[in-house]
């Protein structure tokens, strides 16, 4: 056998391709429902900790069921269709249909008898997409929570967004301003409220550093939460 | 190669486990697989992750291509190496998405990144593409142990000192912290890592002078 003929050469690489092919796709199935269970517990996760309850992934699930007592998919116009479940909505790939056939999920809570609406998010920030949800108390106006992540933010900078310090400025702020119209929550350095007292500015402190990634959480909030607004004004108008 | 036989752990088959652990360990000696060194040593927990990750990989792909050393075509041997290596890399990955989901986040692109580790393609090279399955083995394990043994040297330290905590468990009493001692924000930062290697490199050429350059 010369083994540096170009028979065997072709041979060799041929077999080689096959037999890799093989056990890769073989390994990649059979661990394939692991890890959409994993992807799927994380998720009911980071829905839960927007209302503030924080779960390790094994409880999710059980607590998801527990808390979470309507997953809707809104259309442009407020409707909802029922035709599409909203917890496999794919934000990534939704946000980039147009926006008649788009679908908007909003997951609704309930804990301890306090209805939450709770928004997903998905915008970019500096090196590529922030993502979170935000839930809203029953007036509609009132932030309870929020979670950020994110894929490629600068460590120590834009990547604190996911951090409680930051997350946590949001919580009590509004979304509406004082005549009522809606105009979201603003990252800003600004704002003169460092301390973030006055919960009706619309305004968080933004992080030194990281400005791209504040603004892309503000546009984020401001782009996702209007298109919700028709689905808002129906049942406030029930 | 000798008719006799040799003993599964002569002392020619020790020194290949043993030597890559200090007299010519991969990171500390031939400066080898700095980068995921310092990534992803600030906890033991993914550290250790890492190093059995590594050690799967590289004796596996060293005994593969050792097995196969005599078939593979000298043409193509680096592609055959690489492509041995890539896919061992994807399945540890896809066990890992798998069965240790929290820790896969946190090593995120650095076990992508073992494929491009210098130390795995240098030891097939090196010394599979030539060597009996066995030592192959043998050498594969022990430079993943070397590589492995400086990561976790490295997370302990930047772990203890930068948080506080051993594999997430607090370690330090609080009446330390009582006594106004607080935890070094700067050991979770990766310059850090490079100046703990630093002196690791600078302790071991102290007790080990054969390493050290004559001129």
């Amino acid at each position: 056998m010369n083994r540096d003929s170009n028979k065997h050469t072709y041979l060799f690489a041929a077999i080689m391709v096959i037999t890799i092919a093989f056990v890769l796709s073989f390994t990649s199935e059979s661990l394939k429902e692991l890890k959409a269970d994993n992807i799927k517990k994380e998720k009911m996760q980071n829905i839960l900790s927007a209302v503030g309850i924080n779960v390790s992934r094994d409880e999710s699930e059980e607590l998801y069921t527990q808390y979470i007592i309507e997953e809707l998919s809104l259309t442009n116009n407020g409707d909802i269709d029922n035709a599409v479940s909203a917890f496999n909505i794919n934000l990534a790939l939704e946000i980039k249909k147009d926006i008649n056939t788009q679908r908007f999920p909003l997951y609704v809570a309930n804990v301890d008898n306090n209805k939450y609406y709770i928004i997903p998010l998905r915008g970019n920030g500096l090196w590529n997409a922030i993502w979170g949800y935000m839930a809203l108390k029953e007036d509609i106006n009132t932030i309870k929570g929020v979670s950020f992540g994110h894929q490629a933010e600068t460590a120590g900078l834009g990547a604190e967004i996911t951090q409680d310090w930051f997350t946590n400025s949001f919580v009590d702020e509004k979304i509406l301003n004082d005549n009522g119209d809606f105009v979201g929550v603003y990252v800003t350095k600004t704002n003169n409220d460092p301390e973030n007292t006055d919960k009706n500015d619309n305004e968080v402190d933004a992080i030194s550093g990281a400005t791209i990634t504040g603004d892309g959480v503000s546009d984020m909030i401001k782009e996702r939460l209007e298109k919700y607004l028709p689905y808002f004004n129906n049942i406030t108008n029930e | 190669m000798s008719k006799d036989k040799e003993k599964l752990f002569s002392k020619q088959n020790r020194a290949l486990l043993t030597d890559p652990l200090d007299d010519n360990n991969p990171i500390t000696v031939q400066v080898l697989g700095i980068c995921s060194a310092l990534a992803i040593t600030v906890k033991l927990e993914p550290a250790v992750v890492m190093t059995l990750s590594v050690i799967f990989v590289m004796g596996s792909s060293n005994m593969i291509i050792s097995i196969l050393r005599n078939i593979i075509p000298n043409r193509i041997r680096i592609i055959v190496q690489l492509v041995v290596i890539a896919s061992l890399v994807a399945i540890v990955d896809q066990f890992l998405k798998a069965y240790a989901y929290d820790v896969s986040k946190q090593l995120s692109i650095f076990i992508g990144l073992i494929i491009t580790n210098c130390i795995v393609m240098g030891r097939l090279e090196a010394f599979a593409i030539g060597n009996g399955v066995w030592k192959s083995f043998l050498d594969g394990v022990g430079n993943a142990l070397g590589y492995g043994w400086i990561l976790i040297v490295v997370a302990f330290i930047r772990e203890l000192f930068g948080s506080g905590e051993l594999f997430g468990i607090p370690v330090i009493p609080q009446f330390i912290y009582d006594l106004g001692y607080t935890d070094n924000g700067l050991m979770l930062l990766s310059p850090m890592a490079l100046i703990v290697v630093g002196v690791y490199i600078w302790i071991q050429r102290y007790f080990n002078r054969k390493l050290i350059e004559k001129d």
